[in-house]
C-alpha cells in the first residue's frame, strides 16, 4: 500500500521551546486518521509543521516518498496537499466565490466545473457566492473553508477541528461529508475533540499527548480502549 | 460662499492625488505590515522621472506620466529586493526604521541629481476657466480625470484580475494566503509596482499642481499617513475615502488657519480618527 | 593646523558627540528598553532649545522674552516643558500600536517646526534667536573661545554622566525590567496585572525630557537656533542612526554610538570637501545619502549594535 504521509521523530514549534517532542505519523492512502489529545497538546502545531508553517527542528516529514521537511506553505500546497486551519480558514473580506478561486489559485485550467462541483457538496453556499465569507455562519464558514481546500483535488486533505463550534446535527452532516470526500480518494488526517463521533468514522485514531503520540490503534479498539477511553473521550 | 466653493475644489484636487498615495501606504501595510516612510520621497523620484521624459525627450505630460510610473515601480522593485526584503524576516518596525532612512536616501538623491531648485514641467500659465466665478485650472481637470482612472483601473484590477484577488486574499489572512498556493514573494512584488507607480503618479500630479522640489512628496506624507488612516490602515477602499475626506477638509480649513498649517490640520483629524474611530471612518473590506 | 587650533576643534567635535549622545540616551529609554517608535526626536530637541533660548537670552523685541534668567533655569524649563509635549503625545498614543505612535510622533514634529516658521512673535520666525549665553558666560567674562568651549565640555560632560547613572539605575531597577518586559510580551505582562500605559507613557516623558535637556544645551552650545536646525534629517536621524549603529538597549552603545557616527559624519563632510567644486552646494546632499546607505548596511550586516543589548536572561 502506498503510503501518503510520513512524519518520523518530529521536533520543533514557534522557535521558543518545542511543542513537538518526537511526533511520528504514517498514513496509508484512502485512510481517515484521526488526532486526538488534549488541549495544548501541539495537534494543530502538527499539522503546521507538516504545511511549513511552524519550525522543524529536527525530524522529516515526507509526502508520497517526497521529503518536505520545512518546504514553504505555497510549495507543499503545489504537491497535492490541501490544509483547513482550525481558526480563521476563510477570507473573510473576499466573497464565497473568490475564496474558492483561491483555493484554485495554483490551477492554470478551467476550474468553473469544480466551482459547480463544490457547491453541488455544500449547496448553502451557492446561494451565497456573491456574499463576503465574513457574513456567513460557522457551519457555512466551515462547508466553505472545506471547499476551498478541495478546489485543487488534493491527494491528502488535513482538517484541524471541522466540527468544532457546530452544533451536533451539524457536525453528523459534516462527518458525511467527510465520508463522500474520502470515497473520492482523497486521504484524509483530522484533529477533533469529538473523540467519540470521529472515531467512528475513522480507520484509525491516534492519542497526542504534550507532543508525542502515546496511542496509535484502529477507531474502535482505541474507543475500547479504557485508559483512552476514561483519560481523552471524557469517560 | 464662492470662497468656500473655490476651496472645495482644490480639495477634491488635492484628495485626488492624496488617495493615489494613500492606496499605495494602505496596500503596503496589508500586505508587509509596516508603514512606509519612504512613500513621500517615493512620490518625488516619481515626479522628477516624468521630468526627465517631458524635458530631456519633449513628451507631454500624458506620455510622461506612464512612463515615470513604470520607472517609479522598477525603483520600488529594486529598494524592496536588494534591502526591504532581506529585513522582512525580522520584526516588522526594523522595516520601519529602514524605510525611514530610505525617505532621506531618496530626497538626497534627487537632490544630487536634479538640485534644490523649483521646477516646472511646462512654463508658462495654466489660464484657468471660470464657472460661476469659481477658478478651475486645466490642469485642475487633468490631475482629477487621472486619478480617477487610476484608481478605477486599480479597483478592477483588485477585484478582476487573479493577482489583484490574491493581493486582498494576503492582506486579509496571510497564513491561509500561502496554505491556497498563492507565491507570497511574488503578492509582494506586485505590491511594490502598484505602490511604486501609484506614488509616482501622485508625485507627477502633485509637480502639476504645484512645483516640483525635492521637499515635494515629504512634504504630504502627513497628509497622506492621515488620509490612510483615516480610511482604515490596511483598507485599500478606505484609502479613497480617507483621501478626499482629508483634502477637503485641509483645504477648507485654510480659511480660517494660516495655509502653511495645513499638515497640522491633517494631523489633527487623524489623531481624533485614532481616538475616536481606531478601525477608520469606513467600514467594510480590506 | 598649530595645536591650539587642534585642541579647539577636538572640544568643538566632543561637544557635539555630548550633545548628540543625550538624546541618543534618550531614545534608547524609548525604543531600546521600551520599544516605543519615537521619530519626532526633533520636536522634544526643538522645544528644549526654544525652551531655553527664549528664557535665558536679554530681552528682545523680536521673539518672546527672553528673559534673561539664569541657565539652569533654562534647562530644567527645556526639560519640563519637553516632557509636556510628551505627556500629550503619549497620553494620545500610549495605547496604539508602533507604526501610529511612529506617525503621530513625526506630525508632532512637523507641527513644531511649522510654529517655529510661523510663530514669530514666539520665535522670531526663520530669522531664529541669536545671543543665547553660554555656560558661566558672565563668571569667566570675555574669555578666549576655547576656555569656553572646555567649561561647556566639563558641563556636557557631567549631565551626561547624570544622565547615564540614573539610566543603568533605572534599567536595573524593578522599573526598568517591567518596561523590556513590556517590550518582549506585552500580554504576559498586561495578564501580571500591571498597568502597561503607565509604565510606557513614564518610559516616554523621561526620554522626551533628556531629548530636551539636549535641545537647550545645543542652543547654548552654538548660540544661536532657527528653525533650520531642527529638520528630522540632522535632528531625528542621526540619533537613530547612532543608537542603531552603537546598539539599542545598551546605554553604553547609545554613546559610543553617539561618538562613531558623529565622527563618520564629520568625516563625510571631510569627504564632500574634497569633491569636485560643482559638487560643494550638494556637499549636504552628498552627506545625506552616505549615512542614509550607512544605515541600511547597519541594519542588514549588524542589526544589534556594536554593543548588542546584554539580557539579563542569558547570564
Ligand atoms: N503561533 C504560536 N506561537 C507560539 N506558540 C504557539 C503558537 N500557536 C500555539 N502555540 C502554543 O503551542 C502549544 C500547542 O498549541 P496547539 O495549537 O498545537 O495545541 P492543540 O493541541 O491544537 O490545542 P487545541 O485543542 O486547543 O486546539 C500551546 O501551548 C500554544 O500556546
Ligand atoms: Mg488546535
Amino acid at each position: 500500500m502506498t503510503v501518503v504521509l510520513e512524519v518520523a521523530d518530529v521536533r520543533g514549534g514557534y522557535g521558543g521551546a518545542d511543542i513537538l517532542n518526537g511526533t511520528d505519523l504514517k498514513l496509508d492512502e484512502g485512510e481517515i486518521v484521526v488526532i486526538i489529545g488534549p488541549n495544548g497538546a501541539g495537534k494543530s502545531t502538527l499539522m503546521k509543521a507538516v504545511f511549513g508553517l511552524a519550525t522543524i527542528r529536527s525530524g522529516s516529514v515526507s509526502f508520497f516518498g517526497r521529503t518536505i521537511t520545512g518546504m514553504r506553505a505555497d510549495q507543499v500546497a503545489k504537491l497535492g496537499m490541501s490544509y483547513v486551519p482550525q481558526e480563521r480558514n476563510v477570507f473573510a473580506s473576499l466573497t464565497v466565490n473568490e475564496n474558492l478561486e483561491m483555493g484554485a489559485y495554483l490551477r492554470d485550467d478551467d476550474f468553473g466545473p469544480q466551482i459547480e462541483r463544490i457547491y453541488e457538496l455544500f449547496p448553502p453556499l451557492k446561494e451565497r457566492r456573491r456574499q463576503q465569507a465574513g457574513t456567513l455562519s460557522g457551519g457555512e464558514r466551515q462547508m466553505l473553508a472545506m471547499g476551498r481546500a478541495l478546489m485543487l483535488d488534493p491527494k491528502l486533505l488535513l482538517l484541524d477541528e471541522p466540527t468544532a463550534a457546530l452544533s451536533p446535527r451539524y457536525a453528523a452532516e459534516t462527518f458525511e461529508r467527510i465520508r463522500e470526500i474520502n470515497a473520492l480518494g482523497i486521504t484524509i488526517l483530522m484533529v477533533e475533540q469529538n473523540a467519540r463521533q470521529a472515531l467512528e468514522h475513522a480507520d484509525r485514531g491516534v492519542v497526542l499527548v504534550m507532543g508525542a503520540n502515546r496511542f496509535e490503534a484502529p477507531g474502535p479498539e482505541l474507543l475500547a480502549n479504557r485508559e483512552v477511553a476514561e483519560m481523552y473521550l471524557g469517560g | 460662499m464662492t470662497d468656500l466653493l473655490q476651496l472645495l475644489v482644490f480639495g477634491i484636487v488635492f484628495g485626488s492625488i492624496l488617495t493615489l498615495g494613500a492606496i499605495g501606504v494602505s496596500l503596503i501595510f496589508g500586505i508587509l505590515r509596516f508603514a512606509h516612510f519612504a512613500h513621500g520621497d517615493m512620490m518625488t523620484v516619481g515626479a522628477y522621472f516624468a521630468l526627465i521624459f517631458v524635458a530631456q525627450i519633449g513628451w507631454p505630460i500624458y506620455m510622461a506620466l506612464p512612463a515615470a510610473m513604470i520607472g517609479a515601480a522598477l525603483l520600488a522593485i529594486l529598494i524592496d529586493q536588494s534591502v526591504y526584503r532581506r529585513l522582512r524576516r525580522t520584526a516588522p518596525v526594523i522595516l520601519l526604521i529602514s524605510s525611514f532612512g530610505m525617505a532621506l536616501l531618496l530626497r538626497a538623491a534627487v537632490q544630487l541629481i536634479w538640485g534644490t531648485d523649483n521646477q516646472v514641467y511646462q512654463p508658462g500659465i495654466n489660464v484657468p476657466y471660470v464657472v460661476f466665478d469659481i477658478r478651475i485650472k486645466p490642469d485642475h481637470l487633468v490631475i482629477v480625470g487621472a486619478s480617477v482612472i487610476l484608481v478605477f483601473a486599480f479597483h478592477l484590477f483588485l477585484k478582476m484580475t487573479r493577482m489583484g484577488k490574491a493581493m486582498r486574499a494576503m492582506s486579509d489572512n496571510v497564513d491561509l494566503a500561502r496554505v491556497s498556493g498563492i507565491d507570497s514573494e511574488r503578492v509582494v512584488i506586485w505590491t511594490w509596482v502598484i505602490g511604486g507607480a501609484l506614488a509616482a503618479a501622485a508625485g507627477v500630479l502633485l509637480a502639476l499642481d504645484t512645483r516640483l522640489n525635492p521637499q515635494l512628496g515629504w512634504n504630504v506624507l502627513l497628509p497622506v499617513f492621515a488620509a490612510t488612516i483615516v480610511g482604515g490602515i490596511g483598507r485599500v477602499y478606505g484609502a479613497i475615502a480617507g483621501g478626499m475626506f482629508i483634502g477637503i477638509a485641509t483645504e477648507l480649513s485654510t480659511a480660517v488657519i494660516l495655509p502653511a498649517y495645513k499638515p497640522a490640520v491633517a494631523f489633527t483629524l487623524m489623531v481624533l480618527v485614532l481616538i475616536l474611530r481606531p478601525r477608520g471612518l469606513v467600514r467594510g473590506m480590506n | 593646523m598649530e595645536l591650539g587650533g587642534v585642541i579647539e576643534y577636538g572640544l568643538f567635535f566632543l561637544s557635539f558627540v555630548g550633545i548628540y549622545a543625550l538624546l541618543s540616551l534618550g531614545l534608547n529609554l524609548q525604543w531600546g528598553l521600551t520599544g516605543q517608535f519615537n521619530i519626532g526626536i526633533a520636536g522634544f530637541f526643538a522645544v528644549g532649545a526654544y525652551t531655553s533660548a527664549i528664557l535665558t537670552t536679554a530681552p528682545s523685541p523680536h521673539h518672546l522674552g527672553g528673559f534673561g534668567m539664569p541657565l539652569v533655569v533654562g534647562l530644567i524649563f527645556a526639560m519640563v516643558l519637553a516632557g509636556l509635549v510628551a505627556v500629550l503625545v503619549g497620553l494620545l498614543t500610549v495605547r496604539l500600536r508602533t507604526d501610529y505612535l511612529a506617525i503621530a510622533t513625526i506630525g508632532i514634529a512637523e507641527i513644531i517646526r511649522l510654529m517655529l516658521k510661523n510663530e514669530e512673535w514666539l520665535t522670531n520666525g526663520v530669522r531664529g534667536i541669536p545671543g543665547i549665553p553660554r555656560p558661566f558666560a558672565e563668571t569667566l567674562g570675555a574669555g578666549t573661545l576655547g576656555q569656553s568651549d572646555a567649561v561647556f565640555l566639563l558641563v556636557v560632560v557631567a549631565l551626561i554622566l547624570i544622565v547615564y547613572l540614573a539610566l543603568e539605575a533605572a534599567r536595573r531597577s524593578p522599573w526598568g525590567r517591567v518596561l523590556r518586559a513590556i517590550r518582549e510580551n506585552e500580554d504576559g505582562v498586561r495578564a501580571a496585572g500591571k498597568h502597561i500605559e503607565r509604565f510606557r507613557l513614564e518610559a516616554f516623558v523621561v526620554g522626551s525630557m533628556i531629548m530636551g535637556l539636549g535641545g537647550a544645551l545645543f542652543a547654548h552650545f552654538v548660540g544661536f537656533i532657527s528653525p533650520e536646525a531642527f529638520t528630522p534629517e540632522f535632528a531625528t536621524f542621526l540619533v537613530w542612526v547612532m543608537l542603531i549603529a552603537g546598539g539599542s538597549g545598551n546605554n553604553k552603545g547609545a554613546v559610543l554610538g553617539a561618538l562613531i557616527i558623529w565622527l563618520v559624519w564629520t568625516g563625510t563632510e571631510f569627504l564632500t570637501s574634497m569633491a569636485p567644486p560643482e559638487y560643494v552646494t550638494q556637499a549636504g546632499a552628498l552627506r545625506l545619502l552616505m549615512i542614509g546607505i550607512l544605515v541600511q548596511v547597519i541594519l542588514l550586516v549588524r542589526p544589534d549594535g556594536l554593543l548588542p543589548e546584554e539580557t539579563a536572561e542569558r547570564k
